[in-house]
């Protein structure tokens, strides 16, 4: 009667060899899952740090590439050691000698501060109608907000050129309407990375900040309102605090780039601002100084990474109480 | 009770998309300006679209970004669709959180010290730079995006739909095939377009990973918007702005009719 | 055609000590982490048996459910399918199928193709595919349904395509985790009594996962009741319930009383059992209780009598007050509390339109039993 099922039962275990094998075979795909991406990204992520953090450790030379080695294997384990303690730190104590390098630092920290507490400004009021608004009309809303996103980052940047410059379409409107007299000077002003930074890292603003006001249960405010609160307390007792965590999360998701961007103080900016990753990019195109370039690097890592875990922070505690 | 949508939030809504659409409006709209002089109107004209297509150059590094962005995109939707499974089915295994970290660090890696490593690896391998080394630079930076993307399908996907395959008797590769991933599918396509389009608007680590021969159009734009706004790069400007968003608002209407067509489904089911 | 009454009756092979079991689970333990879901257990269930398992959350049945189908491997122990270790054996090559509690069909196919796949599976002949499909549909009657998909079908019929899925590969043993678990309670009921005629038309041995006590008793032909791991008792519905092993299975299953007291005297079958209170009870059914051993004597409701005047010739009586009542229509329940405090229900069935004798609260009432109304639970 049940002969079918155990000789499908037998078949398939019978020969233990055979399946001993299809089950290693088995294991074997199941981890290439897990080591295809994990090589790749030991490779071609990680190791590149490591090498990042040697050659900041290595002198400039006059060649191809151009640096020499603080250490390599060449010579064995043995030479590894003595070239250990001849590490050169040199690159680091120029960092902090040179003032312009400290000074790109505080500037970049500066102004990304400066830049994410406007963009907050800017971005609360914009998330909080959007999360008042009707809802057949919020996904619609939402995708307006996100549809930025998708267009290049450099023409967005690009187009406020356009519009900041002296002769541009903001000076020409306000002339026009006979508010100023003379050409405001916006372009190539930390006013005009601000604004570049604000405008291009909004949305990053606004999502999370949606998110925490959209799923807040109006009927607290209902039962503030109903126990004596008025309005305006009400949103600073209920409704700022519990839109806390998309407010760290909205910041860090600002700031962090904010501190290494490029291409705004760049084309924003001008060629007196000072901002790390732009001294960056000039220390290893103009200037052709890889360690020092380096070593720029791992300080602004350094720099990224107590926001990064504040962000972390805040994303799992609020993962916590979402559940 | 629904909160009211007052005057207020109405308007901080209506100023705050005007902000985020403005500017790119007046780019396009001045791309069509018949004068060189961006920002003055010298009346409707397509001909900087003309220019556009005669300029060999641009032409040369739209092409090399296209091609970067499908093979980039393409291996990095593999990979990151990889590390996706990894991180949600693997809850433990050896290096883990190394794993993770990795998978996450770059969202928020300042894309200077990317570039500047992924360009020292590849001095260090003695790697040409090129064609080859700006795509495996993409598909580096992209796949964790995918990652994202398909790891949060794949938390709210149900187990059981697995099990079940396999208690009918698919073994674990076939049911991948034929149940996992078409069903977040839709995740993994989003994530390919997101990666592609990473791909194309990256100019920062294309500037480093890059060599002569592999120039792409953000990099060639760069290069000329340095010199100052013309409106042949407004033209390219708005050409890919179109691009993009003809793309984008079709997935949505296709999404959004899909839904529709669910929601009446589910309705007709209920029906009967 | 025999009537499906006649073939329960006659089906009893745990009774017959030849039988041998279909499925066993020999002494088989599950750990998660530090949590023991399985806890060292024995289980043997029949051929062409319904078998329940019935439990909490947490009970551990689930678990064992999903080590049959091979989702899980027990951390020790044995599972046999028909003498067979099924250790190391994937899920998909277990000549078994399971229906999930969620159903699991999968959204992108029809009707058909899920209905299908687990046949592609196996390489059946395209043509004998479609028959078999057309079959299964035929069986939970959705042959208008079968181009559908699934989020355009209702939560019943969902139901029914899982059920036509899981049984299209005529497995030897279909797993069923809580099958009707996300139906209203009318279709529910409707579906138990369908599911049972599948499983004696079939032919299949089917082992159910549940937490609703009605479903197990109203289907199953054995119920093992579980709770942290362990298996309370393993018995028919009427022994269950009337029988129950422990105070656990008897205040799990349907409501009880439980006297409490220890065995002054034992003769025979009969014991009397000094309750708590002073009170004494007489019962005739003393099971292996022994003189002096601390015992329960549990009661169930119906087969306690409320009277406003003491009872003649009840061996068993009690005074006490009406605390509480609840008139449901076709019966009425007491809640009187006794002079010690215990609260005892008793559920009287309304057969008559008028009562001569109406409680109400506060009132004196008197509440009696046979000596024979319950078990007494030395466990």
């Amino acid at each position: 009667m049940a002969s079918a099922a155990v000789s499908a039962v037998a078949e398939t275990s019978e020969p233990a060899a055979s399946t001993g094998l299809a089950r290693v075979l088995q294991a074997v795909t199941g981890r290439l899952v897990i080591i295809v991406p994990y090589l790749w990204l030991l490779f071609f992520f990680l190791a590149p740090f490591v090498i990042v953090f040697k050659i900041s450790l290595s002198t400039t030379a006059i060649a191809m590439p151009p640096y020499t080695p603080a250490f390599s294997l060449d010579e064995g384990f043995a030479g590894l050691w003595s070239q250990l303690q001849e590490l050169n730190f040199d690159n680091y104590l120029w960092l902090t000698d040179d003032p312009l390098y400290l000074n790109a630092y505080l500037s970049s920290v500066w102004i990304a501060g400066v830049s994410t507490l406007l963009a907050l400004l800017v971005g609360y009021p914009i998330a909080y109608g959007m999360a008042r608004a009707p809802v057949s009309l919020r996904p619609t809303l939402l995708m307006l907000v996100i549809l930025p996103f998708w267009t290049s980052f450099l023409i967005r940047v690009y187009a406020w050129i356009g519009i900041l410059k002296p002769e541009g379409l903001l000076n020409q409107l306000l002339l026009g309407l006979g508010v100023i007299d003379t050409p405001l000077v916006i372009l190539n002003t930390h006013t005009a990375i601000f604004i570049g930074i604000v405008y291009s890292y909004l949305p990053f603003m606004i999502l999370p900040l949606y998110s925490s006001l959209e799923k807040m249960d109006y009927s607290l405010i209902e039962a503030a309102l109903d126990l004596g609160c008025r309005p305006i307390t009400a949103f600073w007792k209920i409704t700022f605090p519990l839109s806390l965590p998309g407010v760290i999360a909205g910041c860090m998701l600002v700031f962090i780039p904010a501190v290494g961007e490029f291409v705004i103080p760049d084309l924003l900016g001008g060629s007196q601002t000072l901002m790390i990753g732009k001294t960056l990019w000039n220390e290893f195109f103009a200037n052709r100084d890889w360690p020092v370039s380096s070593a720029v690097a791992v300080i602004l890592l350094l720099l990224l990474i107590v926001p990064i875990m504040i962000f972390q922070f805040a994303q799992a505690r609020a993962q916590e109480q979402g559940r | 009770m629904n909160p009211t949508w007052s005057r207020f939030n109405i308007t901080s809504v209506v100023l705050g998309f005007a902000f985020l659409y403005l500017p790119i409006v007046l780019l396009v709209v001045f791309s069509f300006n018949a004068s060189r002089l961006v920002t003055v109107w010298g009346g409707f004209s397509i001909k900087w679209y003309g220019e556009l297509f005669r300029n060999q150059g641009l032409m040369d590094a739209a092409w090399v970004t296209l091609r970067v962005g499908v093979i980039s995109a393409t291996v990095a939707t593999v990979l990151g669709t990889l590390a996706a499974l990894a991180l949600t089915r693997y809850t433990r295994f050896r290096g883990r959180v190394l794993f993770s970290g990795m998978v996450f660090a770059p969202l928020v890696m300042p894309e200077v010290i990317t570039g500047l490593s992924l360009l020292l690896l590849f001095v260090a391998i003695d790697l040409d730079r090129g064609f080859l080394t700006v795509t495996l630079a993409h598909i580096t930076f992209s796949m964790c995006f995918v990652a994202v993307v398909v790891q949060s399908r794949l938390m709210s996907f149900d187990r059981s739909l697995e099990e079940a395959a396999m208690d009918l008797g698919a073994p674990p590769v076939k049911t991948f095939f034929q149940v996992t991933l078409p069903v977040i599918a839709p995740a993994v396509v989003s994530g390919w377009m997101l990666a592609f389009t990473l791909s194309l608007d990256d100019l920062v680590i294309a500037s480093f990973a890059s060599g002569p021969g592999a120039t792409t159009l953000p990099m060639k734009i760069y290069s000329q918007v340095r010199l100052g706004v013309t409106p042949e790069i407004n033209a390219a400007c708005t050409l890919m702005i179109g691009i993009v968003a003809a793309g984008v608002l079709a997935a949505s209407i296709v999404n959004k009719r899909r839904e529709a067509q669910r929601q009446r489904d589910a309705q007709a089911a209920l029906r009967a | 055609m025999k009537s499906l009454g006649s073939i329960r009756r006659d089906f009893a092979p745990w009774k017959d000590p030849s039988a041998k079991p279909y499925i066993a689970f020999e002494n088989v333990t599950k750990v998660f982490g530090d949590f023991t879901a399985v806890d060292d257990l024995s289980l043997t269930i029949f051929e062409k048996e319904f078998f329940a398992l019935l439990g909490g959350s947490g009970s551990g049945k689930s678990t064992l459910l999903r080590m049959l189908a091979g989702f899980d491997e027990p951390t020790k122990g044995r599972i046999l399918l028909d003498g067979q270790d099924l250790a190391g054996i994937p899920p998909y090559r277990r000549p078994l199928n399971m229906m999930f509690q969620s159903y699991a069909l999968f959204p992108h196919m029809t009707v058909e193709a899920n209905i299908a796949f687990g046949l592609k599976q196996e390489g059946m002949p395209k043509a004998d595919i479609a028959a078999r499909v057309a079959e299964m549909l035929k069986l939970v009657k959705l042959e208008q349904f079968a181009k559908r998909k699934p989020h355009q079908l209702s939560g019943g019929q969902r139901q029914r395509v899982a059920l036509a899925r899981s049984v299209a590969k005529r497995p030897k043993v279909l797993l069923l985790d809580e099958p009707l678990g996300a139906l209203d309670k009318k279709l529910r009921e409707e579906t138990q009594f369908e599911l049972m005629d599948l499983q004696q038309s079939l032919g299949l041995t089917f082992v159910i996962v549940t937490h609703d006590q009605e479903e197990a008793m109203t289907m199953a032909d054995r119920i093992a009741i579980l709770d942290k791991g362990q298996v309370m008792q393993v018995a028919t519905p009427a022994e269950i319930y009337e029988a129950p092993a422990s105070r656990f299975v008897a205040s799990f299953v349907g409501n009880v009383n439980m006297f409490e007291g220890t065995v002054a005297a034992r003769e025979a079958n009969k014991a009397r059992i000094a309750g708590a209170s002073g009170a004494e009870i007489f019962v005739e059914n003393a099971g292996d209780a022994a003189a002096g051993n601390a015992v329960a004597f549990a009661v169930r409701p119906e087969k306690i009598k409320v009277s406003s005047k003491r009872p003649e010739g009840s061996a068993n009586a009690m005074e006490g007050e009406v605390f509480d009542l609840a008139y449901l229509g076709d019966m009425t329940v007491y809640h009187v509390r006794l002079p010690d405090g215990q609260v005892v229900k008793a559920s009287a069935l309304n057969s008559s339109r008028l009562t001569d004798d109406p409680l109400t609260w506060n009132d004196r009432a008197w509440i009696s039993f046979q000596p024979d109304a319950g078990v007494v639970l030395t466990r």
